[in-house]
Formats: structure tokens, sequence, C-alpha cells
């Protein structure tokens, strides 16, 4: 589904990724860890075509990226769901139409009962009315995670899913990942958090990338 | 539980919510549009007049023409008779005229006052041409008075009439330049508002770009605002501008300038196609300024 091949990038310095090749299989559940600033982030953006590499070859559903015009690249996001670090919203529209927002945009309309399944199912429903300013830090994680399913993408990237929020909170999102992971979705998710990719590991097949020197290195089950 | 889907919206309308409402910079762009198409349409107004002016006055200034006679007392009647005679004569005239004492009097009664002692000064005796169609050779004319009356001077008014048709088409190109003008301030001035908007807004692209909208449809939203806002301001900028023009006195018979500063029969439709124009303008400039500046984003 993704394909990274030598791929490296810098933002003007020094190379902060070189070298990286792997390969996101359909199905399959990532975790990718470092430590911060290490280039997770990056990684992602990489991931959904918000950045080019600067060497290599990032292929997405079997597209070269540096190949997409920008219509093919919002066409593409249309299949990938993302959770950005730090759950950005449209300020001024209800939790319930920046849910639908995926739909919005590529005018189509969202299922009514759909949309109240999968607010029910992030614990939401009675917030749709709610503006996003007044969500709390978890509230506005499972509503980014919300969003960035309710078109039915094929992958979902998450960056920092459960930075902050309480265990508690971090759990029930992981729930959430495992059970999409369950129903064949391609899931990354970037993390620095340990016990939590301890106890996805517990309930699920993950496998953990790191960051380390630059470079992306699959880890042993040495965690 | 309220949903989206539960208000019915258009496609288009939800295109404008996904950009939040702007504040008192929205105002900025109506107020512009208003006040430029304001000014528009009295540069249209003074363009359109200073055509019309200077057809008119080439055309009024051209049928007539007047022959003056000085000459020595005991010659003036002598030439006098010469000179109709030689109108009489002459094809291309549709009529002359002999203006008699007191209506030169009157003639001159504005500019030297009442009672002149007429009798003592050494007017001329003025002779009125109105030429056929075709007219009569100018030339010609002139040539065969200087054979038999050597005392009169044919003024066909090409003289004066020429600067002042040259003055009125000048003022014609002023006025077209400064529609020309007016119109690529509008533009310009749009386009830093929508370059400001966009600007503010980058977070919210950011976000709908994440979300997987096309740049179409970002611009769309931005388009649509603008668009509309530019017709409401010169709607109601056309308007205002129509009411002056139409409280301006009724151009008289005399044709002064001033008094003929306004629109007549189909020219009213000049105005009214400004609101149009303005809002394909801004959508122009508007469309131009979101594509140049999403390409910066990703
Ligand atoms: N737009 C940018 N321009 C320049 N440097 C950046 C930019 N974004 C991130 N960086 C730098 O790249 C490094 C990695 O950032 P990031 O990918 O966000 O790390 P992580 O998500 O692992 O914390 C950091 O040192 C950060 O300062
Ligand atoms: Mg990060």
């Amino acid at each position: 589904m993704i394909t990274f091949e030598n791929v490296a990038y810098s933002y003007g310095g020094g190379e902060l990724l070189s070298d990286v090749s792997l390969k996101l299989a359909p199905g399959s559940f990532h975790f990718l860890t470092g430590p911060s600033g290490a280039g997770k982030s990056t990684f992602l953006k990489l991931a959904y075509a918000e950045l080019r590499p600067t060497s290599g070859r990032v292929t997405l559903f079997d597209n070269d990226v540096t190949k997409l015009s920008r219509d093919d690249i919002a066409r593409t996001r249309r299949r990938i769901g993302i959770v950005h670090q730090d759950c950005k919203f449209l300020d001024h529209m209800t939790l319930a139409a920046n849910m639908a927002l995926p739909f919005t945009v590529s005018d189509r309309e969202s299922d009514h009962k759909d949309m109240e399944d999968l607010l029910s199912w992030v614990g939401l429903q009675h917030l749709a009315d709610a503006l996003p300013p007044q969500l709390s830090g978890g509230e506005r994680q499972r509503a980014a995670l919300a969003r960035a399913v309710i078109v039915d993408p094929d992958i979902i990237l998450a960056d920092e899913p459960t930075g902050n929020v309480d265990w508690e909170m971090s759990l029930r999102i992981l729930t959430l990942l495992v059970e999409l992971n369950k129903m064949g979705k391609t899931i990354l998710v970037a993390t620095h958090d340990l016990n939590l990719i301890r106890q996805a590991k517990a309930q699920i097949q993950a496998r953990v990338l790191r960051i380390a020197k630059h470079r992306v290195q699959l880890a042993g089950a040495d965690l | 539980m309220r949903l989206p889907t539960a208000k019915p919206a258009s496609p288009a309308t939800r295109a404008l919510e996904v950009v939040p409402p702007s504040g008192p910079t929205a105002w900025l762009t109506t107020f512009t549009a208003g006040a430029m198409t304001f000014l528009c349409v009295f540069a249209l107004a003074l363009s359109l007049a200073s055509g019309r002016l200077a057809t008119r006055w080439s055309e009024a200034l051209a049928k007539t023409a007047t022959i003056r006679l000085s000459a020595p007392e005991e010659q003036v009647q002598i030439q006098t008779d010469a000179i109709l005679a030689a109108l009489a004569t002459t094809p291309g005239i549709a009529s002359y005229r002999l203006i008699d004492e007191a209506e030169t009097t009157r003639l001159l009664e504005p500019w030297f006052g009442p009672g002149l002692p007429i009798e003592d000064l050494p007017i001329p005796r003025l002779i009125e041409v109105v030429e056929a169609d075709p007219p009569y050779d100018s030339d010609g004319l002139k040539q065969r008075l200087t054979a038999e009356a050597p005392g009169a001077i044919l003024d066909d008014h090409t003289r004066w009439r020429r600067p002042l048709a040259e003055a009125a088409s000048r003022i014609r190109l002023l006025g077209v330049l400064s529609i020309a003008l007016i119109g690529a301030t509008m533009a310009a001035m749009i386009t830093l508002a929508a370059r400001a908007a966009l600007a503010t807004n980058s977070e919210e692209i950011r976000v709908l770009r994440l979300v997987g909208a096309k740049d179409s449809y970002i611009a769309r939203a931005f388009v649509r605002r603008f668009t509309l806002r530019t017709l409401g301001g010169a709607a109601f900028g056309a308007a205002a501008g129509l009411l002056g023009v139409a409280a301006l006195p009724a151009a008289d018979a005399a044709g002064g300038f001033l008094t003929g500063l306004g629109f007549t029969g189909w020219d009213w439709l000049w105005p009214l196609a400004l609101p149009p124009l303005a809002a394909i303008l801004a959508f122009l400039a508007t469309r131009r300024a979101a594509f140049q500046k999403l390409r910066e984003l990703t």
C-alpha cells in the first residue's frame, strides 16, 4: 500500500531521514517510535504526500508521489485516514459537520446512520453539536480518529493519537485502532509511548519501526 | 441529535461554509467595489457625454456658415448685393439670410450690454448660410467671393470647430482611461483582499487539504464569497452613481457641457452592466489569487 525505497528527507539542513526502505502490507499494524524530534511526523507526512522525498521514491497505492498532481494527491488522501498530531478541525463548524468534512469536500453525502454509529463508537454522540474548541484533549483525539475513518479508508495514519490524554483514554483509542485493524485496515501509529506498544502487542500482531540515527529500522522483540 | 445531513444545503452553500465567516475585512471588499463602481458611473457618463458632444458640435457647426462683410461705407450695399447674387447661383446651399441690424444688435448684446450705439461702430454685415446635402464647395465659394466682394470673409467654423471636437474626444479618451484604471484598481484591491483572506485561513485550508479537498473546491469557497461581495457592493455603487447622474439638471437645448452629463437612450444599459462586469472581474482576480496561494501549500 505504501512503500519507501531508499528515501531520504531533509528540511534544508542535514538529512533528517536517510536510506529508508520499507513496505506497509495491506492489513498490517505498525508502530513508529523514536525520541521526540526523531522525525516520526516527518515520516508520516512523507506517507501522505504532504512532503516529497528529497531523494528516493515513495509509492502510494502503486503511484509514485512525485508524479502525482495536486488533484491526484487530494483523491489519494480520500483513501487515507489521517489523524494529525495536533488534531486540527474547522473551529467554526460543529463536531458533526467536521466529521462529515471528508464527504463534504468530495461533494458526497454522508450517511446519517453511519455518522450516528461512528459518533457512538467513539463515545461522542452527545457532543455532535459542540464546537471543536469546547472539546477536551481526549475528545479531540477520538473525534480526529472518527473523522479519519468516516470515508472508510484503506490506510490509517495516526500521529501521536494518545499524545495528550490519560492512560485510560489511551487504551480506549488503542482499542478503536485495534478494531479498525481487525476490520482489515492498514494502520501506522507514530508514538513515543512504549507502554502503549506493549499493551497493543498483547492484543494484536503489531510490528515496531524505530527511528534511530536517521534510519528507520524494524525493532526486535526486546520491547 | 442534529447532523449536517439533517439540514439541506447545496454543495455550493456548503463550500461557502467550510471557510470561516470573515470579520470587518469582508466589508472592505464590498466598500471598495461600491466606491469604484460609483466612480466608474461618472467616468462612463463623462465619456459618453463628451462623445455625444463631439458629434453634436461637429454636426451643428458644420451645417451653418457665416459670411462677414467689412467694407467702406459706400461699398457696403454694392458688395452685399454681389454676395447675395453669388449665393443665389452657388449649388449646395439650402438657404441664406441677411441678418439685419436689429438682430445683429441682439446678437451682440450679451457681449457689450444693451443700448449699444451700433450706428457709431463699424459693425460688419453678417449673412448666414445653411448648407444643403451635398454641401457647397467651400474653397470655390471663397474664391468667388474674393473676386466679387473683396470685403467678404466666409467663416465655415472649421477653425474653432476642430479644436472643440478634438477637446471633446480627448476628454472621452480620459474617461475611457479612467474606467480602465478604476477596473485595474478594483482587481488589484480584490486580489489583495483575497490573498489576505487566504493567508488568514491557511490553517483551515490545511485541514481541508488533509481530508482530501481539491484546490478547486477550496478556491470555490473563496471565489464565491468575493464575487458575491463585489456584486453587492457594485450594485449599490452603480445605483448611487445613477441617482447622482439622474439628479443633475436636465440637458437643455443649448447643450452646455456640464448639463449634458448624463445618459440617453441605450446608454443607460452601460451603468447597469457595471455590477456584473465587476463581479466577473472579482471572480477572475480571486480565482487567480486562490490558485496561486494554494500552490504554496501542500
Ligand atoms: N517544517 C519544518 N521545517 C524545518 N524543520 C522542521 C520542520 N518540521 C520539523 N522540523 C524538524 O525536524 C525534526 C523532526 O521533526 P518531527 O518529524 O516533527 O519529529 P517527531 O514527530 O519525531 O517529534 C525536528 O528537529 C524538527 O525541528
Ligand atoms: Mg511529531
